[in-house]
């Protein structure tokens, strides 16, 4: 049925997605030919390819059919037509945001963050890096995805190994091992969900829609294939216990590397656990729901208390990332529409908030040459308006109403709550110590006097305001009125979860599957209620 | 003798040219290796680099001649040579055109590597010649004798080679060593090639497999499956598959790095070559017994490759046990090919192999090729790599390109040979050997790291020599790595060729 869908679009029309790729792939290499002695050649390069990028995702959105719950725009060429290896690209509610999100994430740090040496490598990285993820996203090619997925490790490992702080080869290396070793399991485990589904489908292929919607694979195969996939993104989101590697490169990555790896490279893991994992094997999925969920709800327990307990402002902020994907992945798999558009918003949410506050603690270290919280005391006094613009950030992380984290927890929670009920009520709890967490930072680093390393501390500059602005808007604008967003990300989330349902042996009561209710036929005002009700419950907490 | 072989349906007017021009390949290169030696004794000192150019021209040409055999056997079908002894088939053409390129490059390397130093002059690239003509009798013989004949040629020249550069210590210490386990498991083949000759009555390949075929199964079982141990300890030693590889760090590090380059490539297509001829095609009715070797060989490769490569802080010796890993990635595809061995339709084992096999062949010579420029005779120690980026950054670049294909990065030809091979395997179901070679590449890949952190974030040593690229290794390390890269973006042509790849008995 999606089959037919898929190819309805895009034949014959201008290639946007191919284009998102090349765009920044071509700027790569002109970044590279650029000579040595006109270094701003190289930085004007990359802020237009990687501007043109995010133009072009903007586009994308602006055409974007919000009705359409398959994939559009797709792009659908042979590529290795002997593997059964084809370029496949397509966009659908799911990738949506997080593709447009990529596309604006880029070009900010470019222009955010200069590197303290070496720019003309670094911001070919950085491209190099953009063409990774945006492929990773829009990939419904098997084959085509694990490259994009296993490539961003190249440019991200010289990214921190080259431009990070002081343990960064150890960092690098840890990085890059993780993660390469978790995609071992998912290359075995892709190749031969091709051949054991090309029983029913006639033929040996590599792409998603067919093996998802035709593969056939029986239950017990189904399910070791899909721990093979799950292992590989479970590194990368990550998930408790293979979460080790991501403090490291955390903290030792340059600030545009962690704004992007925050921003946008965690959400591979959890992107392809809702791609590729439920999508390919809903049963599979279903069965070992239990295990993911506790890991999850473990995660987010033990990341908001490792948070508290961390003296750096970055490991705090790369802690607190382990608690937010946490949630992403309760949504996940709690299998209600409303809880898998949650965890959908919140990876955009977690994106935007995370991204601000790696830029802001990169805009400390710049200042004072530390990220101890116990060297920073006062700032509020100093750098007002600096602290006012990590506060909103600080407090859309902790997911206060009116700002996008609360969306997003909200209905991962309300839709968690009706499967997953006691997972759900310990994931609460977490709510509340990511405000413990984070709240205390603030006061340890902005309240108070300021004593006489900190007196001086440079006031946000305006180029910097001009960077944070579009962070700010989209917090704010997301917290208020959400429905743009949830209006394009539920058909398809509505559809996964009934793919699902029909695949698999969860709850087939139609109150799981499709919970559009508030959302669907209500409009505005109705989110404010819904709102407005739950910061009471907060209140009374 | 020769009419035997004439297959009824050519037209046998036609024959004669078409049998001699199918030996063709190594025709030229015996001949070059002759022409090399004795006109270069004969005449007065050649101009710099002649040796070398003639030595990569009659490479390329017996390359060429190869491609136009491919073509002959895609119109007529393949059929053997000289009274059974020879295969002509695609798979011998493709083990021929591995050779070839890999004699290419490595005459490119070597050529500055050795100007200037009493070493230099023909007999090097003499001793290329004859030991691809060798390599390639392995790969495309069809009696078992006469593989041995292409083993021990292609051997001899190797020990000679090892052992090429007179005044070094480290390459005397490591032609001897190679020289006497070498022999040792010569002697273990020729004993294996007797036993099996006395269970089958024959050392043809085909003869063998009628033989076999009409033998009642058990009456001589026991001969020749100890004669397949014995081979396969001889090729196990060819292929530097542990626990066989002993020998092939302590080689490698001693012998000239071009040399190096050549056993590592030209020196692997031929020993798998000769792998698949014994085993796939010619004993497949006992693939149930040679099988499990094949598990337990690879596996063993696999993890001492990559465990023992990260312990190493001489390049050189990382490279030797990263290829005695990559062995075992070949092994894995041999693995898949027993599984079909004797077939009629064979499934992806074959052809992933000899996809793998000169992917490899490009990449570890331009892996080879740079330790060469950057280190030179020295010792090729981690140390003599850092701040290689600094310093040359192209020369990095190449060597990055190189690592990264060695450790299966997309968008490199490393990953589509590591592809090729893992899914020829799932292919057969074997799921524990894929996922524990794809383990141990991770292990390997920390390795590849390491270089690549010590030429890219690493302060060159203040008094670390200067590196300067020769023109001709520069051109052959630039060749191998837009390879590398060309064919990781788009390998469908190779993968097509290498699919249509059959064997003939």
């Amino acid at each position: 049925m999606i089959a037919a869908e898929a190819t309805s679009v895009g034949a014959g029309a201008f290639p946007l997605l191919s284009a998102m790729i090349f765009v920044p792939m071509i700027g790569a290499t002109a970044v590279l030919l650029t000579t040595k002695s006109r270094p701003e050649f190289a930085k004007l390069i990359a802020l237009l390819s990687s501007g043109m990028t995010g133009a072009l995702t903007i586009y994308m959105l602006k055409e974007f059919d919000r009705g359409d719950a398959g994939f559009q725009m797709v792009s659908k060429h042979d590529w290795i037509e002997q593997w059964g290896i084809g370029w496949h690209l397509g966009v659908d509610g799911i990738s949506l945001f997080l593709v447009v999100l990529t596309g604006i994430l880029f070009p900010l740090a470019i222009v955010g963050v200069t590197p303290h040496h070496d720019e003309k490598p670094y911001l070919a990285w950085l491209l190099m890096l953009e063409a990774g993820v945006m492929g990773s996203f829009l990939s419904l090619d098997l084959f085509l995805f694990f490259i994009f997925f296993e490539i961003v490790l190249v440019p991200m490992y010289f990214l921190i190994g080259g431009w990070g702080y002081e343990n960064r080869e150890y960092a690098a290396t840890k990085f890059y091992l993780y993660t390469f070793l978790g995609s071992a399991f998912m290359f075995v485990a892709l190749i031969a969900t091709a051949f054991i589904a090309s029983d029913s489908l006639g033929g040996v292929t590599f792409d998603l829609v067919e093996i998802a919607e035709g593969g056939n694979i029986a239950t017990t195969t189904a399910r070791w294939l899909f721990f093979g996939f799950a292992i590989a993104f479970a590194v990368k989101v990550p998930i408790f216990p293979l979460h080790t590697w991501l403090p490291d490169a955390h903290t030792q990555a340059p600030t545009a590397g962690s704004v992007v790896l925050a921003g946008v490279m965690l959400k591979l893991g959890t992107y392809g656990f809702l791609r590729f994992g439920l999508y390919l094997f809903p049963e599979a999925a279903v069965w070992s729901r239990s295990l993911w969920l506790t890991l999850a709800v473990i995660g987010i327990i033990y990341g908001a208390i490792a948070a508290t307990m961390q003296k750096d402002l970055k490991r705090l902020v790369a802690y607190s990332s382990v608690a937010h994907l946490g949630f992403i992945v309760l949504g996940t798999f709690a299998f209600t529409s409303q809880a898998i558009t949650g965890s959908v918003i919140q990876m955009v949410n977690h994106g935007v908030s995370t991204g601000a506050l790696f830029l802001f603690v990169g805009w400390i270290y710049e200042r004072r040459k530390t990220r101890q919280i116990a060297e920073l005391n006062g700032l509020q006094k100093v750098a007002p308006i600096f602290a006012a613009g990590f506060m909103v950030v600080m407090l859309s992380s902790i997911g206060v109403p009116g700002l996008n984290g609360f969306i997003g927890e909200y209905l991962i929670l309300l839709g968690s709550f009706q499967t997953a009920r006691w997972w759900t009520v310990v994931a609460t709890a977490g709510v509340i110590l990511a405000a413990l967490y984070l709240l205390w930072a603030y006061q340890r680093v902005f309240h108070g006097e300021p004593d006489e390393d900190n007196q001086s501390f440079p006031e946000l500059k305006l180029k910097e305001g001009l960077i944070l602005l579009p962070f700010l808007v989209a917090i704010v604008f997301t917290g208020v009125y959400p429905k743009p967003l949830l209006d394009r990300i539920e058909p398809s989330v509505d559809r996964l979860v009934a793919h699902v349902a029909a695949n698999s042996d969860v709850e087939t009561d139609p109150s799981y599957t499709t919970q559009r209710g508030e959302f669907d036929n209500g409009h505005g005002e109705e989110h404010e209620d819904d709102e407005e009700s739950h910061s009471e419950e907060e209140g009374e907490e | 003798m020769m009419l035997q072989q004439v297959d009824p349906t050519l037209d046998p007017n036609f024959e004669p040219e078409v049998l001699w021009f199918a030996l063709s390949p190594i025709l030229v290169l015996v001949g070059g290796a002759l022409f090399l030696l004795v006109v270069g004794a004969l005449t007065p000192k050649w101009p710099k680099g002649l040796s070398a150019f003639c030595s990569a021209t009659t490479a390329g040409t017996a390359g060429v001649l190869a491609i136009v055999n491919w073509d002959d056997i895609s119109d007529r079908g393949p059929q053997t040579l000289v009274a059974g002894a020879l295969a002509f088939d695609k798979f011998a053409m493709w083990a021929t055109i591995v050779i070839t390129v890999s004699v290419l490059l490595v005459s490119l390397l070597t050529d500055e590597f050795i100007r200037d130093t009493p070493n230099d002059g023909p007999e090097v690239y003499a001793l290329y010649l004859v030991a691809a003509a060798g390599g390639i009798v392995m790969a495309s013989a069809n009696d078992l004798i006469v593989l041995f004949l292409g083993l021990e040629t292609l051997s001899l020249a190797l020990y000679v080679l090892a052992a090429s550069n007179r005044r070094s210590d480290p390459s005397a210490e490591s032609g001897l060593k190679y020289f006497v386990l070498g022999g040792f498991a010569s002697a273990f083949f020729l004993y294996g090639i007797a036993l099996v000759y006395g269970g089958t009555g024959s050392t043809n390949i085909g003869e063998m497999v009628t033989a076999i075929g009409n033998t009642p199964a058990g009456d001589n079982d026991a001969l020749v499956l100890a004669g397949i141990a014995l081979l396969v300890v001889g090729l196990g030693f060819k292929v530097a598959a542990a626990p066989f590889h002993i020998w092939a760090p302590d080689v490698y590090q001693g012998a000239p790095s071009p040399v190096t380059a050549f056993m590592a490539s030209a020196g692997k297509a031929a020993a798998f070559g000769a792998v698949t001829r014994v085993l796939v095609s010619g004993l497949p009715s006992f693939r149930d017994d040679w099988q499990p070797i094949i598990v337990v060989l690879a596996v063993l490769s696999l993890v001492v490759g990559a465990v023992l490569s990260v312990v190493q802080t001489n390049v050189k010796r990382m490279l030797a046990y990263s290829s005695v890993s990559h062995a075992g990635f070949l092994l894995v595809g041999v693995e898949a090919a027993a599984h079909t061995a004797g077939d009629a339709t064979p499934g992806f084992g074959i052809s992933s192999v000899q996809l793998y096999s000169l992917l490899y062949a490009v990449l570890v010579i331009g892996s080879f090729g740079v330790v060469t420029v950057v280190a030179g005779t020295r010792d090729a120690s981690l140390a003599s790599f850092n701040g290689l980026a600094k310093r040359k950054p192209l020369l990095a670049v190449a060597f990055t390109i190189f690592l990264l294909a060695q450790a299966g990065v997309p968008f490199t030809s490393g990953f589509v040979a590591k592809f090729g091979v893992i899914r020829a395997g799932i292919n057969e179901e074997s799921y524990a050997l894929a996922i524990i070679a794809m383990v141990t590449a991770v292990i390997t890949a920390f390795v590849y790291l390491r270089i690549m952190l010590s030429m890219w974030l690493r302060d060159a040593d203040d008094e670390a020599p200067a590196v300067s690229v020769p023109f001709s290794a520069g051109v052959a390390i630039a060749i191998a790595a837009t390879f590398t890269l060309a064919a990781g973006l788009y390998p469908a042509p190779l993968i097509e060729l290498t699919e249509s790849i059959r064997l003939v008995r």
